[in-house]
């Protein structure tokens, strides 16, 4: 698994620099919209990766309350906050855009408010991780994972009530797209992806050894309160 | 309901009614931003109306806080969480005494602030006026059961006064919308609030499950 690290970073690497020209110099301009309309191939992929990344962690906060398990709850640790991380990419995306071609910078639309309630719900549960200590952590931040995915669907129809402004999803929606757009997209999120796997996965290394240093130095000075001086 | 909630929650009011701790604090808080909105503001009565039922909900919302916090820091003192804990008493009616509690506390709270909020903003409800009680106890609901079951979580963190607005405030904004929308569309009679009190329902019914299925992990977490 070791090998695979360098391999994944360079694949990813190649891969954005070769995304960043599809999507700055290859991709066809918009013709309504212009070059604004590039900051199209940043902000959906960052959104999906960020709902990916956020299913994986209901889905690992899950399976911790049901198995207890160490390493379920590190991976809920870590898409939790690599996700965070491209939801606020997502949510700094969109009203650059949105400025130019609705001239305003934010409305409370469906996908808007969506996001940005699920953004405010998972920096809730970083700051629960971060301010609550010792063994209860990895269960407290799973049973809010619950109660957020369970809010999802109550935010989705309250906001669904209101008229939706945003533009229909470009993919299994009623939109129609460019082909060299949708591959330029599509590479996109392919890149996005990788860097996010990259990333998670230093994230959990680095969380492995923190938990490995903290156990040592546990031992250590209980070893040390035993041993008379 | 089992012995031990009813036992719980006659402790509780018991405590409440001889010190009236978080009533008078409640009470006055949610008096402070009635008048700080008030001269802030300066409402038509037209206004109001459009405005009113944000103002009262998110009055309500930041007033409960004060019970919630309270709700389990009681339980501390002397240890008597954790014989809770190792007794075998069913954590839910725990769960659901404490919850009852504070959904007593925040109904009297909003049946003392209404007529005041009435006052200050001339208020004239131009819709169906028999469906705000409805939305009030649903709402008082979708507010005070998660808040009790975040009051709970937030017991094991640092600063845990902070710790739950923090926590309960994202969750809640749908019920709070659902709150604020039904609300508005009964004092302006404009639309009807049939759509937002079935939310507010399911809203009550999925997260009072969720925390009758979770307290006692919870309750029991080391």
């Amino acid at each position: 698994m070791k090998r695979v690290f360098p391999i994944l970073a360079i694949v990813t690497a190649v891969l954005l620099i070769y995304a960043m020209h599809q999507a700055l110099v290859v991709a066809p301009t918009e013709r309504t919209m212009g070059d604004v309309q590039r900051i199209f191939y940043y902000h959906v992929p960052s959104a999906w990766t960020a709902f990916i990344l956020f299913s994986i962690n209901f889905v690992a906060s899950i399976i911790y309350l049901a198995r207890r398990n160490a390493k379920a709850d590190m991976i809920a640790l870590t898409t939790a906050e690599v996700g965070v991380v491209f939801c606020t990419v997502v949510l700094v995306t969109g009203p650059i855009w949105a400025r130019p071609v609705w001239g305003i910078w934010w409305t409370w639309d469906l996908r808007l408010t969506l996001t940005l309630v699920l953004w405010l719900i998972y920096v809730s549960y970083l700051i629960l991780r971060k301010f609550s200590s010792g063994g209860q952590t990895p269960l407290l931040a799973a049973v809010l994972a619950v109660f957020g995915a369970l809010d999802v669907p109550l935010v989705y129809f309250s906001i669904w009530f209101f008229r939706t402004q945003h533009p229909q999803p470009v993919i299994g929606g009623g939109g129609s797209i460019d082909p060299r757009m949708l591959h330029v997209l599509l590479i996109n999120w392919l890149a996005f992806s990788c860097f996010a796997a990259l990333v998670c996965w230093s994230r959990y290394r680095f969380e492995v050894m923190r938990r490995e240093v903290d156990e040592l130095q546990a031992l250590g000075s209980m070893m040390e309160a035993r041993s008379p001086r | 309901m089992t012995g031990l909630t009813r036992a719980t929650l006659i402790k509780d009011l018991r405590l409440e009614w001889r010190s009236k701790d978080a009533i008078n604090s409640m009470l006055f808080f949610s008096l402070l931003v009635v008048v700080i909105f008030s001269f802030s503001f300066d409402p038509t009565a037209e206004e109001s109306r459009q405005i009113a039922g944000g103002l009262v909900w998110v009055a309500f919302l930041f007033a409960a806080v004060v019970a919630l916090n309270q709700t389990w820091a009681r339980e501390l003192r002397n240890q008597v969480l954790d014989a809770y804990r190792v007794s075998p008493a069913s954590p839910n009616s725990l769960f659901l005494a404490k919850a009852f509690g504070n959904f007593i506390f925040v109904t009297v709270l909003e049946a003392l602030m209404t007529p005041l909020f009435i006052v200050f903003y001339n208020l004239r409800t131009l819709g169906p006026a028999w469906q705000l009680p409805i939305v009030a106890m649903l709402g008082t609901w979708a507010l005070v059961v998660n808040g009790t079951f975040f009051a709970a979580m937030s017991l094991r963190t640092r600063s845990r006064e902070i710790m739950l607005p923090l926590l309960l405030f994202p969750i809640s904004i749908p019920a709070l919308l659902a709150m604020v929308e039904a609300t508005t569309s009964i004092l302006t009679g404009e639309y009807s609030a049939k759509f937002w009190i079935v939310l507010l329902v399911a809203y009550d019914l999925m997260f009072t499950m969720a925390s009758l299925m979770l307290f006692g992990s919870v309750l029991h977490a080391e």
